[in-house]
């Protein structure tokens, strides 16, 4: 009881730790208020912002390259995906310490089929993702229904996946896969509108990404009205929407002009937005939050906890198979030692991206910010040579930073 | 001047979106209790935190003048270290402890080898328990303890860093009246030793006879102070100060006319989830279409435990019984089948089994019935944010928006949103337990009215509380629970305090099994 966080602390009711921000979430008509009142959620933005534009300096524009804007979607794809199983994971008050080993399994098992057994591609795709929803079902009845504490089920499952990876495997890695497998993370989707010089397929999806995007908020904007909530000043709302799409654009762009659309990235936006729908505005979602935000009182709202507990770690389990074989398809095979780590990577993107440590905080967006963050990040360092060693240590310092920041910007809207 | 422990001058203090304070002075003389009255969500507790360095200086405006110097403390320890004391309502003990080690925890009793000195340690602590008449063994876990007790060692654990000004953020509101009396009576004794005291509380009997002046706070603003040795101070006057107006009466007035039977409790039996005991012993109860009933019982009688249980087994080991709805049998497993038969059931404890405290009203108004706002699993933003504006506006919430984050409203404002969850559910029977506790007189008599609203929609509603006069006030019939069983039923007209009190003491042998030892409300276990 020396330092004042600890006093501070004493001083808020117990189990009371509101962690948004009063300002009001809905937008507001000053602008400034608008983005001071949401730093919890767009400092993210923010950093991100910055951070690629330190990169794109430090690398005179290198980072921002056509290829190596590719590189680093394909390279990240199955943090992120991992990262949006993760979060939920972590909302609902848990964690997942074997996604890393869950990943090496599932793509030793699809390896071993497709490439020891001579099986067509998906089946071996199939069988991981059946491999992936047996280990979430398996690690979801520890949690919900046994109610072992999800830190030591998914630390025992590190070992258990791992071990078995290597039985699997036979201790030997296996390669390489036949090309349709391989080309799950590393294909793009074929020129199918032609071009000149660049993909206009890929252009087009932008396009399509664009309109989406203006047609979902301008609906939004409508209801609000039509139910009397603020809205954000119009110019401010049109110059938004010309911002989103300026940047999707020139990212598909930068894509166009390299190899195209890649198929990890279709994939990958199937999954962001299916899940932050999901998170958003399911009931399932919902009852993730509440169970994160007080357990006890979602249970006395009749949330079936257990069930939800139990759909969390199956949900889990099947994105880490999705992982998988995104990673194995990459990596054109399977190691014994694969994905080791990556359930840390994971867990840095989640709350890098705003999830709070105790629970019933965080969003699938976040996480995305997040681990494209680090991401970044790594990618920067690499292009600028930095050591490897050197890379661990900034990443880590990013992570504490990052909930540092968090942790400020709570106290300093007068939350604790 | 000199005669003052305590000058606050002016003090303003705002929150993001809020002026909690806005220029309050508080006086407070050497050695006397000093009670602070105040609405709900007034600026009470804030300005007690003001005063005890959890919100440091600089954070706020205004002037601190301790024991005749202007104190800017910038933490707990800084005010603690100058002789102030706050036990805040929420108590901030280690449950798992023994008392010495919560007594001295951060101010350990050291020997001379640095290491901690148990046995002079347990020894202070028995001389401590001693003053605030506390007959435990210093060795016992506090989680062992009832509230009663607990506040107790709060008070010791103050005493024990020789405060000079101690102050009571609603010290009795969870205590029953004997633990009340006990506590009231430590205070007297403590003035007489010299002690200053500040106690908030919602209990106008208890200001009036244990304050020598009380401070009214309204809207952050200091309304008066009145001198309660001048015995012209009624508890009327009281509430003039804090509401603004006269109350002409604490219970609005409602025409009784009692329908067909709705729910029906029979024979209800439960155990203790880790004991071999009952808990609830063969209860039958039944209530009809637009009618109020109670149910009182002392602390430990088994009220908030057969409501529990009642509502999808929340609590406790189902042994036997059968709940019928409209005559017909039902059961209910869990909390979501009680919800689909319309059983409600309102907590005692909102913050910690009722609210959500970091997510917003609108969401925890929809928690209990999202299905009604959802198609296909999705839930519909904007119609819920409708539903929550409705709420706000018919339940008097005071907050900015339906946004607002729940963990930052008052007790009062938080019971409401409670009350609006269930509410919105669209139950038959809502059991509301100890609906008014720690909440001011204007925002209960809201929460009466809205009561009175339900049963004249025909719904059929259950009050458990410990107050007799607000069950007099509002049942229609009151039912009385002693150790498990219920040892009455008298229709209001024929009821009074005696004789409740004395059903509610009848029959203190234990029901059946084991031993029954005299415990309160909050050893019960929540199973769940
Ligand atoms: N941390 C906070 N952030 C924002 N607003 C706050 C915070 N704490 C208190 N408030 C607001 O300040 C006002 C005063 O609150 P306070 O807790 O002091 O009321 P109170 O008089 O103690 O009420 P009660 O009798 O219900 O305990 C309320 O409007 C409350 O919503
Ligand atoms: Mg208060």
């Amino acid at each position: 009881m020396s330092g004042t966080g600890d006093l501070l602390k004493k001083g808020s009711a117990p189990g009371s730790l509101p962690s948004k921000p009063p300002a009001p979430r809905s937008g507001s008509a000053n602008p400034f208020r608008a983005l001071t009142g949401n730093l919890r959620e767009s400092g993210i933005y923010i950093a991100f912002v910055v951070v690629v534009l330190l990169f794109a300096f430090l690398t005179d524009g290198l980072s921002l390259s056509p290829g190596n804007i590719t590189n680093i979607v394909l390279q990240y794809s199955y943090v992120l995906v991992l990262a949006i199983g993760m979060v939920i994971v972590i909302v609902a008050g848990h964690i997942d310490l074997s996604v890393g080993s869950v990943v090496a399994l599932t793509g030793a098992v699809s390896a071993q089929l497709v490439i020891g057994s001579s099986q067509p591609w998906w089946v071996g795709v199939l069988a991981a993702l059946a491999v992936g929803l047996a280990i979430g079902a398996w690690q979801g009845f520890w949690v919900a229904f046994v109610g072992i504490p999800a830190f030591i089920v998914t630390l025992a499952g590190m070992l258990l996946f791992r071990g078995l990876t290597y039985y699997v495997l036979d201790n030997v890695s296996l390669s390489p896969f036949p090309g349709e497998y391989n080309g799950i993370a590393t294909g793009f989707i074929p020129a199918l509108m032609g071009g000149y010089g660049y993909d206009a397929f890929t252009l087009f999806i932008g396009a399509v990404a664009v309109a989406g995007y203006a047609v979902s908020q301008v609906r939004n904007r409508i209801a609000r009205v039509r139910y009397q909530q603020s809205v954000e000043s119009m110019p401010l709302f049109v110059l938004k929407l010309i911002a989103v799409a300026a940047v999707v654009m020139a990212f598909a762009w930068q894509l166009a002009n390299s190899r195209g659309m890649p198929i990890v990235l279709i994939i990958l936006a199937v999954l962001i937005l299916t899940y932050s729908l999901v998170m958003k505005s399911s009931v399932f979602g919902r009852q993730v939050y509440a169970i994160g935000g007080n357990l006890a009182a979602a249970q006395l709202s009749g949330v079936n906890v257990r069930r939800v507990n139990f759909w969390i770690f199956v949900n889990m389990g099947f994105l880490a198979a999705v992982a998988g074989v995104i990673f194995s398809s990459r990596s054109n095979g399977a190691q014994p030692g694969a994905g080791n780590s990556f359930e840390l990577d994971a867990i840095a993107a989640a709350f890098i991206g705003g999830a709070a440590v105790t629970g019933g905080v965080g969003k699938v967006t976040g996480a995305m910010i997040g681990g494209l963050l680090v991401g970044v990040i790594s990618n920067g360092m690499q292009l600028l040579g930095v050591d490897q060693s050197l890379q661990q240590v900034i990443k880590g310092l990013v992570l504490l930073l990052a909930v540092a920041f968090d942790v400020y910007n709570k106290r300093r809207a007068g939350v604790r | 001047m000199t005669d003052n422990i305590l000058e606050m001058r002016s003090i303003t203090k705002t929150f993001p979106g809020v002026k909690a304070l806005s220029g309050v002075s508080l006086s407070v003389r050497r050695g006397e209790v000093h009670a602070i009255c105040g609405e709900n969500g007034a600026g009470k507790s804030t300005l007690m935190k003001v005063l005890s360095g959890v919100y440091p200086h600089g954070t706020y405006e205004g002037d601190i003048v301790f024991d005749g110097q202007v104190s800017r403390f910038s933490g707990i320890s800084d005010s603690e270290r100058a002789g102030i004391a706050i036990i805040h309502q929420e108590l901030a003990l280690v449950p798992y402890l023994s008392i010495t080690e919560n007594l001295f925890l951060g101010n350990e009793v050291r020997g001379r080898t640095g290491l901690i000195d148990w046995h002079r340690a347990n020894g202070e602590a028995s001389k401590l328990l001693q003053r605030v008449g506390l007959d435990e063994n210093p060795t016992t876990p506090i989680g062992q303890l009832g509230v009663g007790k607990q506040q107790l060692v709060e008070i010791a654990k103050a005493l024990s860093k020789d405060v000079r000004l101690l102050i009571l953020d609603e010290p009795t509101a969870a205590l029953n009246d004997n633990d009340s009396e006990h506590l009231l009576g430590l205070l007297r004794q403590l003035r007489s030793e010299g002690m200053t005291s500040i106690m908030i509380s919602h209990k106008l009997n208890e200001i009036e006879a244990i304050s020598d002046a009380v401070t009214i706070i309204r809207d952050g603003q200091t309304i008066e102070t009145l001198d309660m040795r001048a015995d012209t101070v009624t508890e009327d006057r009281i509430i003039r100060g804090m509401v603004g107006r006269d109350l002409d009466s604490r219970f609005p007035e409602r025409e009784s006319h009692p329908g067909e039977e709705v729910f029906r409790i029979e024979d209800w039996t439960v155990g203790h989830p880790s004991q071999d005991r009952h808990v609830v012993d063969g209860a039958n109860l039944s209530v009809r279409a637009g009618e109020v009933i109670g149910i009182a019982g002392l602390m430990g009688a088994g009220r908030t435990e057969l409501a529990m249980s009642v509502f999808g087994r929340s609590y406790g080991r189902y042994l036997s019984g059968q709940l019928y709805m409209h005559g017909k049998p039902i059961v209910a497993r869990s909390v979501r089948q009680a919800i689909k038969h319309g059983i409600a059931y309102a907590t005692e404890d909102r913050k910690k089994y009722g609210l959500n405290l970091i997510d917003d009203i609108k969401r925890n108004i929809s928690a209990a019935a999202l299905g009604k706002l959802a198609t296909g699993g999705f839930v519909n933003a904007h119609e819920e944010i409708r539903v929550a504006e409705d709420s706000k506006r018919s339940m008097n919430i005071k907050a900015p928006t339906v946004m607002a984050v729940t963990g930052k409203l008052s007790g009062g404002n938080q019971q409401k949103v409670v009350l609006s969850k269930w509410i919105y559910s669209d139950p038959e029977v809502l059991i509301l337990d100890e609906p008014t506790r720690g909440i001011d007189v204007g925002a209960k008599y809201e929460i009466y009215t809205i009561i009175n609203r339900l049963v004249a929609a025909g719904k059929a509603v259950i009050v458990i509380s410990s107050e007799l006069p607000e069950l007099l006030g509002i049942c229609d019939r009151v039912y009385t629970l002693s150790a498990g069983r219920i040892t009455g039923e008298l229709p209001v007209a024929e009821a009074t305090q005696e004789r409740l009190m004395s059903l509610m003491t009848k029959d203190k042998t234990p029901a059946r099994a084991g031993a029954h030892t005299p415990s309160t409300d909050d050893d019960q276990e929540h199973s769940a």
